[in-house]
């Protein structure tokens, strides 16, 4: 096990692990839905699948956020 | 620009900051700033920069009061349902300071209004719902050198940032508009109301930081929220070359109406 920065928070997993899957064991189930940024640079989405997270590394899931006037 | 006696206590408050002062009170005094959206966000937007007497306020909604509107967009009341939002909105404003000139646009904002509407402001005021017309208010701002600020609200969280000419825009955080099915919107979702307050109030401040030059702007970060856990982050984000729109080589010149994915379209 290694730790990771996930959201600004310690989180203990398996690595290497890609972007795809650390999204699916956080139960996000629309990365369409999120824009991550990994170490501060931004990954596109077709490169989730294999973009491969080491420790120590820094994950920030930015989910769209809607809301506002009719919302 | 010289306050009466009566100006000069109804700002008292503003006065007596250091950082703000009478000079400052005069900068909000002249400023105008364009709220896009008069419902969740726009509401406490709209009314503190009412109280604060920013000379010129444009509002732009299309919509009507819903009842469903009034757990949340506090600017209206139970008996403005059925009445135009912006209209409501001007009504509450006047009441609330009579000093503040608002400029009401009953529509909604296209590619074809946009430049032409945000030009005559100082700060504008992302409170849509949507993500076609969040892209466009952030393409537009971009295009036009004007600052905005953006924000969005679901369920418990919130997220804003401010963004002005040279720092990190909405595209270059979220690049581009998410499929129109994949969208959760508050119509479906949900919304906590008190939560539209929480990230309206800091949209108000933004803009009142950058009409009087008071503090550092929430530019190249990201503020999110949690109303559940009360956590609040700021996750730095930068300013893209490759950026579509504000990078050194922009692709998108001009302005595009993506497919609308509203609320009311995305309940049937
Ligand atoms: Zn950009």
């Amino acid at each position: 096990m290694s730790t990771i920065q996930l959201n600004g928070k310690s989180h203990e997993i398996e690595t290497p692990i890609s972007l795809l899957e650390l999204l699916r064991q956080n139960k996000v189930e629309q990365p369409e839905m999120v824009s991550i940024q990994v170490n501060g640079e931004f990954v596109s989405r077709e490169n989730f699948e294999s973009t491969l997270i080491q420790p120590n590394d820094e994950v920030d899931f930015l989910f769209f956020m809607g809301g506002g006037s009719s919302c | 620009m010289d306050f009466t006696e009566d100006q000069i206590q109804r700002y008292s408050r503003h006065i007596l900051l250091q950082d703000v002062g009478v000079e400052g009170q005069e900068k909000i005094s002249n400023g105008k700033v364009l709220i896009i959206g008069a419902g969740g966000l726009g509401a406490p937007v709209a009314l503190y920069l009412a109280a604060a007497g920013v000379g010129t306020i444009g509002i732009i909604d299309g919509d009507v009061v819903d009842l469903s509107n009034l757990q949340r967009q506090i600017i209206h009341f139970t008996p403005d349902v059925h009445k135009s939002k912006v209209l409501s909105a001007k009504e509450k404003i006047n009441q609330l300071n009579p000093d503040v000139k608002v400029i009401t646009y009953h529509q909604l904002l296209t590619a074809s209004n946009a430049l032409e509407i945000i030009k005559e402001y100082d700060f504008v005021v992302d409170g849509t719902d949507n993500f076609p017309v969040k892209f466009l208010i952030n393409d537009a701002c971009v295009m036009a050198k004007k600052p905005f600020s953006h924000g969005g609200i679901l369920r418990f969280d919130g997220q804003t940032i401010t963004v002005v000419p040279g720092t990190a825009c909405y595209r270059c955080v979220f690049h581009a508009p998410p499929p129109p099915n994949a969208v959760p919107t508050c119509s479906q979702a949900g919304v906590l109301g008190a939560i539209a307050g929480m990230l309206g109030t800091i949209q108000a401040a933004e803009a009142l930081k950058y009409l009087t030059g008071v503090g550092d702007l929430l530019t190249n970060r990201l503020l999110t929220f949690n109303a559940k856990t009360m956590e609040f982050r700021t996750i730095k984000v930068k300013q893209h070359t490759s950026c579509q729109v504000c990078g050194t080589h922009p692709t998108l010149t001009e302005l595009v109406d993506y497919e609308q994915a509203t609320c009311e379209i995305k309940q049937k």
